[in-house]
């Protein structure tokens, strides 16, 4: 129970320095720090997705990249056609609706992972790593090679989507808006956990054989799962366009899978903070080290080979020691 | 026959050249122990696994309370009240002695499916698996993980979560392995409890065990059933005595 409490102080402590530090910045008159801090709460959002299929459910996905990328294009091109009056399709046309795109993300990423996770889930271990790659990249070469959205130049948001009530220019703003969703998700993230769901996908990642012969079948609890994971992945990806208001096929790249694996292990993998803890370290190493060497991920690279060596929990499991199931 | 809660027929399985599971028949009555008895590999665990579904016989039809349920998933056949516990400790690990048997308990209701209400503070599941666990005697090790508990009381807590399914019949895969003189002895006197609730077929090691409980005994050797009967007919038949038992008559 010790343990449980310091993680308590711990997830408290983490959150709270994700809103002091822009909130320092904005009386400092640094925006520069708020798009920082906006961008570490997108990323972490992105891997409390993922969380929920790695943390929990023990599935490793090499290609969480796709959910982000569909997020990401769903603002992207809808954002596009608001902008020129053309349909989108169907006499449908665009909308730079922030909450209408993110229900479009949400619901395509979790129709893309509901095919995707029906495909890979009758595999696992690394069968089921590099189905899952083959996923994304099959969207990354797709949109590569989708000249009607910009190719491989990717496909500009000149004006920032519209959240009902909020200046989403004004970098503070934007930084509320993230956060606050953030914080949602986490919320969302705990409540999975707890349930009778949760209790069923992590004892199906430790014991599927267990779990079935008390009459859980594994592939439908892992699959919705999937599902739920890959939607909060891609509502990240649709708020990470606007804030770079800018979309491309990088977004979907592998190398943006392998970010959001190594943000939850140097968090701690299944954590609940770990999520906004590795994405500000993430951050944090790219700022820091970014500007004065292009070889920045050499050290990270380093940090994340200390701690799969020495801190199997990551960061937190360091700091708060192993997780209990009462 | 047809009030047999479990019915074997013509059951069959081969791997390869190897008759794993060779025609065997054989049923499970209300309110009796059938022991499942064999030499080391004649078959017991690869026929146990078809009965709980984990493979699929080549040919053969296993009835459960009168359903066919030989194309059924693990999962599906445990929802249908096959409780079983297993050869090697099969248990969730990291959740302590108490959630094993609360998701048993969340699976017997069948609401796995729910995403809100945390499960540590749902009295339905709490309150009986306290019981449950009370009833085995694992009471005061409730909160200690699955993983850390010692052999015998993984054993038990195998036990407990059969109870908590509230089984139409228990298979029971050597529940009294590697367990001690004074365990087994308690355990026995628990199962000879236990068949009043739902029928056992009990795969054991233990004779002593066997012969103390065993309503009925069936023999496999190679695959094959040589012979069904009480225990005293088992004892008494040459046939079993030469294939299993060796000549000289086992210790009482």
């Amino acid at each position: 129970m010790v343990e449980a409490r310091r993680e308590f102080i711990l997830n408290a402590v983490i959150v709270l320095a994700l809103f002091a530090v822009p909130l320092w910045a904005l009386m400092a008159g640094e925006p520069f720090i708020i798009s920082l801090a906006t961008r570490v709460a997108i990323l972490a959002l992105a891997a409390v997705g993922l969380n929920i299929a790695l943390g929990l459910g023990g599935m490793v996905s090499f290609g969480h990249a796709l959910y982000f990328g569909i997020g990401g294009y769903c603002a992207g091109i809808l954002a596009h056609h608001a902008f020129s009056g053309t349909p989108v399709a169907f006499g449908l046309s665009g909308t730079n609706q922030m909450l209408v795109i993110w229900a479009v993300a949400m619901a395509l990423s979790g129709l893309v992972a509901a095919v995707v996770g029906a495909l890979s889930l009758r595999t696992s271990g690394i069968f089921f790593i590099m189905i899952t790659l083959a996923f994304a990249q099959m969207g990354f070469f797709f949109t590569l090679s989708w000249p009607a959205y910009g190719g491989e130049d990717g496909l500009p948001i000149f004006v920032r989507n519209q959240f009902p009530g909020v200046n989403t220019m004004r970098p503070w703003e934007l930084f509320l808006l993230a956060f606050g969703v953030l914080l949602v998700a986490l919320v969302v993230f705990a409540m999975l956990r707890a349930s009778r769901f949760g209790a069923a996908l992590m004892a199906i990642r430790q014991n599927p054989d267990r779990a079935a012969a008390v009459g859980i079948s594994p592939f439908g609890v892992k699959l919705t799962a999937f599902v739920i994971s890959g939607m909060l992945t891609g509502l990240a990806g649709a708020m990470m366009a606007d804030l770079s208001r800018f979309t491309s096929p990088a977004m979907m790249a592998w190398t943006m899978s392998g970010e959001l694996i190594v943000i939850i292990i140097l968090g701690g993998v299944g954590r609940l903070c770990a999520p906004v803890l590795g994405a500000a370290i993430l951050v944090g190493f790219e700022t820091l080290f970014g500007g004065w060497t292009e070889h920045w991920q050499l050290w990270l690279g380093l940090v994340l080979l200390g701690v799969v060596l020495f801190a199997r929990g990551g960061v937190i499991g360091l700091i708060a020691g192993r997780e209990g199931h009462g | 026959m047809d009030s047999a809660v479990l019915e074997l027929e013509g059951l069959c399985k081969a791997f390869g050249a190897l008759k794993a599971t060779d025609d065997v028949s054989l049923t499970l009555q209300p309110g009796e122990i059938h022991a499942l008895i064999g030499p080391n590999g004649a078959g017991k665990t690869t026929l146990m696994a078809q009965i709980s579904g984990a493979q699929a016989p080549d040919a053969g039809v296993i009835r459960f309370r009168g359903q066919d349920v030989t194309g059924l998933s693990v999962a599906q056949r445990a929802r249908l009240g096959l409780g079983r516990s297993f050869q090697i400790s099969s248990l969730i690990p990291e959740y302590s002695a108490r959630r094993n048997v609360m998701l048993a308990l969340q699976a017997r209701q069948g609401h796995s499916y729910r995403f809100l209400w945390p499960v540590r503070h749902d009295r339905s599941l709490t309150g009986p698996a306290r019981a449950i666990l009370d009833r085995v005697g694992l009471g005061p090790r409730a909160s200690v993980p699955a993983g850390v508990l010692a052999h015998g009381e993984r054993r038990l807590l195998e036990i407990a979560i059969a109870l908590a399914l509230e089984p139409a019949c228990f298979l029971l895969d050597e529940p009294m392995a590697g367990m001690g003189t004074e365990g087994v002895g308690r355990l026995v006197a628990f199962l000879r409890d236990l068949k009043q609730e739902a029928p056992i077929l009990l795969v054991e090691h233990d004779m002593d065990a066997v012969f103390a409980l065993a309503d009925r005994v069936s023999v496999l050797v190679y695959g094959r059933i040589i012979a069904t009967g009480t225990v005293g007919e088992i004892r008494a038949n040459p046939e079993v005595r030469r294939a299993y038992l060796g000549d000289e008559e086992p210790a009482a």
